[in-house]
């Protein structure tokens, strides 16, 4: 199983691999070079001629910088923090030491300036440093880890007392029926009360999806028909626990149950490119579905894909024509186990 | 203490609930406790509408109803039984609507949580005919429970219970005593308040006039009454019926808004 306690908002030291990092880092740059700009120009005229001079310089090596770190990514995760730190402020020094150096044996620039870009350079990097590790601090990981499980352990108790009625039910007429829909429900709580910091695969997703649509049939009966699609994805692709199944008692809540006749909650999981798609789409009955409940699932895994992948994860919904559609979008990685902090 | 009609009698017992594993609970238990409790299932239901109908049909002294159903819930059934001339206890399950609960505890109406147990199933049934929750208790759970008004309004003709479902309904009218619904085939005489309806139903009708709520949808146009008119600032046309309605000055502006808007 993969460790996914980094979740790329929460490391001081950032995942320089990961695209919201990235972006704000090229950012964060451009507004320091900006500043710079404004104070060297005497009026605002000069300032887009100044900052246009100031990013040739700029961007080259702050891309060059942003490569190099993530090469270094997992390196400099395994050092202790501060020495992790401060390896970027050196590779931000010695780039431009580097770079200007070179540029003065080309006699474009003087030795004299070389020692104030250098520290120029590692401002700018130590600033970053710092914007990182504060806003790691504003989503401490305990918070976090608190907030996951308290996102993760929401079965709807509606679900579950039905559930075990239904079970009730069973136990007479046909218990072995019954006993395989207590050990489904025991499946679903433990998967709700797991450590909400491992990845789990998607064919342990997938399989407890499958578990819950077991008892939701059971209670539903023939109203509840769910279309898999599945197309070729690697089973063992690491995802966070309880995305799926929250989105499907959703579907089978807002779209199934309101109505007498049921209806049919398909599923597509497919992979395009680096991507994971998963696409869950329910009939809607009169009412949209606005409902606070479903509204309050969504947040939460929204917010969850937001701490596990920062920008690289998308949740987009689409209401159409009696149909309701939650989409997502995942990168297809596969991350190594990583050290724990 | 068992009354004499429950010593020579079984209670004639209704299920409504939309699993049908839920529905077999319940019978399992009434036969559990039939020594005590003797009871008769007459009839099952997967939704309020469909138990309507087995009431149609024969009497029932009890009917044991899940809050939530598609078509039509527990708490909506219970209000259309309540315009009965003698109506069934109603006897509410439920898994988990805290809402409701709440309510039903300070208004002392009975209530079973699921997974029902025999002796509480029992205890209900020996305290029936019980407080009966009214229309305003149930408007309130109603609207809490599904986000809205009723799917139906029912009145009686002849003894029997007629349902209109909402939809259909193009205006309501106050007279002296009553209110009148219409739909395109026919008028319904209701025992309603209009300015009940005008609040349960405020997304689908909007008041004309003092006497008058009209479906939003079924707005076609506005006439400037002719001179100097008492009893209307103008009057209203609708889609599928000739009549006209009056429009208080007041609600003018607004109801023209509406339609241009719309």
């Amino acid at each position: 199983m993969t460790s996914i306690r980094h979740f790329p908002a929460t490391h001081p030291l950032p995942d320089w691999r990961n695209f919201g990092v990235m972006l704000r880092v090229l950012l964060g740059v451009n507004l320091l070079a900006g500043l710079a700009a404004l104070l060297q120009s005497p009026d605002l005229a000069g300032w887009a001629a100044h900052y246009v001079e100031l990013a040739a310089v700029v961007e080259p090596l702050l891309l060059i910088g942003l490569a190099l770190l993530s090469l270094l990514r997992d390196l400099l995760w395994r050092l202790p923090l501060r020495l992790g730190q401060l390896c970027v402020l050196a590779l931000a020094g010695g780039l431009a030491a580097v770079f200007f150096g070179y540029a003065a044996s080309l006699a474009l620039a003087d030795m004299g300036s070389l020692m104030r870009h250098v520290v120029l350079a590692i401002a700018a990097a130590g600033m970053l440093l710092a914007y990182f590790e504060l806003r790691s601090r504003a989503i401490s990981p305990v918070l976090t880890e608190a907030r996951l499980a308290a996102l993760n352990a929401r079965i709807r108790p509606h679900f579950l007392f039905n559930s075990l009625n239904a079970v009730l039910s069973l136990i007479r007429a046909r218990p072995q029926q019954a006993e395989e829909a207590l050990e489904s429900l025991s499946d679903l709580f433990r998967a709700a009360m797991r450590d909400p910091g491992e990845m789990v695969s998607i064919a342990d997703e997938i399989a407890l999806s499958r578990q819950y649509l077991a008892l939701e049939t059971l209670r539903l009966g023939e109203r509840l028909a769910v279309d898999w699609k599945i197309g070729a994805i690697s089973m063992d692709l690491p995802i966070p626990p309880l995305i799926l199944q929250p989105l499907l008692e959703n579907a089978v809540y807002h779209g199934i149950e309101p109505s007498a006749e049921g209806g049919t909650v398909s599923v597509i999981i497919d992979r395009k490119g680096d991507e994971l798609h998963i696409a869950i789409t329910n009939p809607t009955v009169g009412q949209a579905q606005h409902a606070a409940g479903n509204q309050i699932a969504l947040t939460n895994i929204r917010d969850r894909l937001a701490l596990y992948y920062d920008l690289e994860a998308r949740l987009e919904i689409e209401t159409g024509d009696n149909r309701y559609e939650v989409r997502i979008t995942l990168p297809c990685q596969r991350r190594k186990p990583s050290p724990l902090r | 203490m068992p009354t004499p009609q429950a010593l020579t009698a079984p209670l004639k017992v209704l299920i409504v609930d939309d699993e049908p594993l839920a529905r077999d609970r319940l019978r399992a238990l009434l036969s559990d406790i039939a020594g005590q409790m003797p009871t008769e299932v007459v009839g099952e239901a997967a939704n309020g509408l469909l138990a309507l109908d087995v009431l149609r049909q024969q009497p029932v002294d009890v009917v044991l109803a899940d809050i939530r159903m598609p078509s039509m819930d527990g708490i909506e059934l219970a209000s259309h039984l309540g315009r009965l001339e003698n109506p069934p206890a109603v006897i509410f399950t439920t898994a988990f609507d805290n809402y409701a609960v709440q309510a039903f505890d300070l208004n002392a109406v009975d209530y079973l949580l699921k997974p029902v147990r025999t002796q509480r199933l029992l205890a209900a049934l020996q305290k029936v005919p019980g407080p009966q929750p009214d229309v305003a208790l149930l408007a309130g759970i109603g609207h809490e429970v599904r986000g809205g008004g009723r799917t139906h309004l029912s009145c009686h003709e002849r003894g029997r219970l007629l349902l209109v479902p909402i939809g259909e309904v193009l205006y309501f009218k106050a007279d002296l005593k009553y209110v009148t619904a219409r739909t395109v085939e026919r008028e319904y005489l209701l025992d309603e308040a209009l300015t009940h309806l005008e609040s349960e139903f405020a997304e689908r009708f909007m008041r004309l006039h003092r006497a008058v709520l009209v479906a939003k949808n079924a707005l076609a146009g506005f006439e400037k009454a002719a001179g100097d008119d008492a009893e209307a600032y103008g009057w209203a046309l609708l889609r599928g019926v000739p009549e006209k309605l009056p429009v208080s000055r007041r609600q003018w502006v607004p109801a023209k808004a509406l339609v241009k808007n719309s």
